[in-house]
């Protein structure tokens, strides 16, 4: 699945200063549709080059980082059960950096 | 949560706006929990903003305000709210940016060229005061001195003065920050954690230094930081996000963390902490600091000399650990030099000082 993942506020430091990643993802076996919560995990894995504790706590982003699928706060989609689909854009910007 | 759901909308999906019922919702309001729109979004962020200001009156007509700026995502959306509610509401405000350097390369350099290209995007003024400028010293000096441990003791100590001085150049009446409501509940909860009764009693205030030179005021009080952040992400605005390469903040970082946690578990649990911080009373008994002046620079202080020119000093004589932790200053009354150093102390012990109150 073709998606763009997208960093701001400080968290693209932790990927190589990169703010806009075009990526694909698959699906996990079994699973019908890709969810946040996989998405998550594969970002953790695949785009996170340091200090992960800076954007995961648990198995969801650390509280003050905002999340919105297709500029759409994900707090109004389902957070982690939102279902992505081909072409969606997510955002992942830190609130925890400097004012 | 929301596995009681049967079915997950998608993103976008099926939510309207509750305010105005015809557009998709774009985020929800962690002050109200309501679901908006992008475009009521920005009415009821800035009317809201508006209201504060109008309130708590503070601005009055043809007043000259310098909006503390540090190219970060507060201080920039600070700048693009108030010049837009100056046109709207005429207020008629002279506004200024004014932004202190550091000296700290890779971080301050960066986040004064933000400043700069704000200064052309919302055409507000800008004045830059240094700290080589004032005290003779960049931090990129000072910390090869004295290392990472008290760094930002110098730091915020400077950096409140500096903007004083800037401010006072600009010959302005008041000094507009972006601090917001996370950094307030957080500055509450720091004050009752290190038992600094004297901050915890003003650090709510929205308006603060009114019998001093240049008064301080906090329009974002009761912005919520998620709302400052959108916003921001949603106007486009240019901003800079990295943090400060000396800071290691930890005992901030911990506040912080903990209201992050909190707010996600209720999101009105940052009002809440303001509204407590708010409704302490100080027990009469509780000895206060008494406001005076410094004797060597004249600068507000409740000590013979301020902060900042024990620690000038201390540089200056090749001593810098002077005015950090229990170096005395002078020694001719034992009583006086350990309140002295007591006091020192407790500002030693502070983190980051980029949210002065």
């Amino acid at each position: 699945m073709q998606l763009t993942v997208e960093f701001g506020g400080g968290l693209e430091l932790l990927c190589d200063s990169v703010k806009i990643h075009n990526v694909n993802v698959e699906t996990p076996k079994g699973v019908q549709q890709l969810i946040m919560k996989d998405l998550l995990v594969w970002v953790q894995k695949n785009l996170i080059k340091e200090r992960p504790e800076m954007f995961i706590k648990g198995d969801t982003v650390r509280p003050g980082v905002l999340v919105l699928v297709n500029d759409c706060d994900w707090e109004l989609s389902g957070q982690l059960d939102t279902t992505l689909e081909e072409k969606d854009v997510v955002v992942f910007i830190s609130t925890l950096h400097g004012g | 949560m929301a596995e009681s759901h049967a079915k997950v909308q998608k993103a976008g999906g099926g939510r309207f706006c509750c305010i105005c019922n015809e557009k998709r919702a774009a985020l929800k309001r962690p002050k109200t929990l309501e679901q908006i729109c992008r475009e009521c979004f920005y009415t009821v962020f800035e009317e809201e903003i508006h209201q504060v200001i109008m309130e708590n009156q503070l601005f009055k007509p043809g007043e000259r305000i310098a909006i503390g700026a540090s190219g970060g995502k507060d201080s920039t959306v600070l700048a693009c709210v108030l010049s837009e509610l100056n046109r709207r509401h005429n207020y008629g405000l002279d506004l200024f940016l004014l932004s202190v350097d550091e000296g700290i390369t890779g971080y301050r350099d960066d986040s004064l060229e933000t400043v700069k290209r704000n200064e052309i995007q919302y055409g507000l003024p800008l004045k830059i005061v240094s700290y080589k400028d004032l005290y003779g010293w960049t931090m990129d000096e000072i910390v090869k001195i004295i290392g990472l441990k008290n760094n930002c003791t110098f730091c915020g100590v400077f950096r409140r003065q500096a903007l004083d001085r800037g401010a006072a150049l600009l010959k302005v009446d008041k000094l507009a920050t972006g601090h917001n409501a996370d950094d307030i509940a957080e500055t509450v909860l720091l004050n009752i954690l290190r038992g600094d009764i004297a901050r915890l009693s003003r650090c709510t205030a929205i308006t603060t230094g009114e019998d001093g030179p240049i008064p301080r005021c906090k329009p974002f009080k009761y912005t919520y930081e998620k709302e400052i952040v959108m916003y921001a992400y949603f106007k486009r605005l240019d901003y800079f996000s990295t943090e400060c390469i000396y800071s290691p903040n930890a005992y901030r970082g911990f506040a912080r963390e903990f209201i992050k946690d909190l707010e996600r578990i209720r999101p009105r649990a940052i009002l809440d902490i303001i509204k407590s911080g708010e409704s302490f009373r100080i027990a009469t008994s509780t000895k206060m600091p008494e406001q005076g002046t410094c004797e060597r620079c004249g600068y507000i202080s409740s000590q013979k000399w301020c902060k900042a020119c024990v620690l000038l000093e201390g540089l200056n004589r090749g001593l810098p650990k002077l005015g950090i932790g229990r170096t005395r200053v002078s020694g001719k009354d034992q009583k006086k030099d350990i309140k002295q150093s007591s006091g020192m102390k407790s500002i030693a012990s502070k983190q980051c000082g980029s949210l002065d109150f």
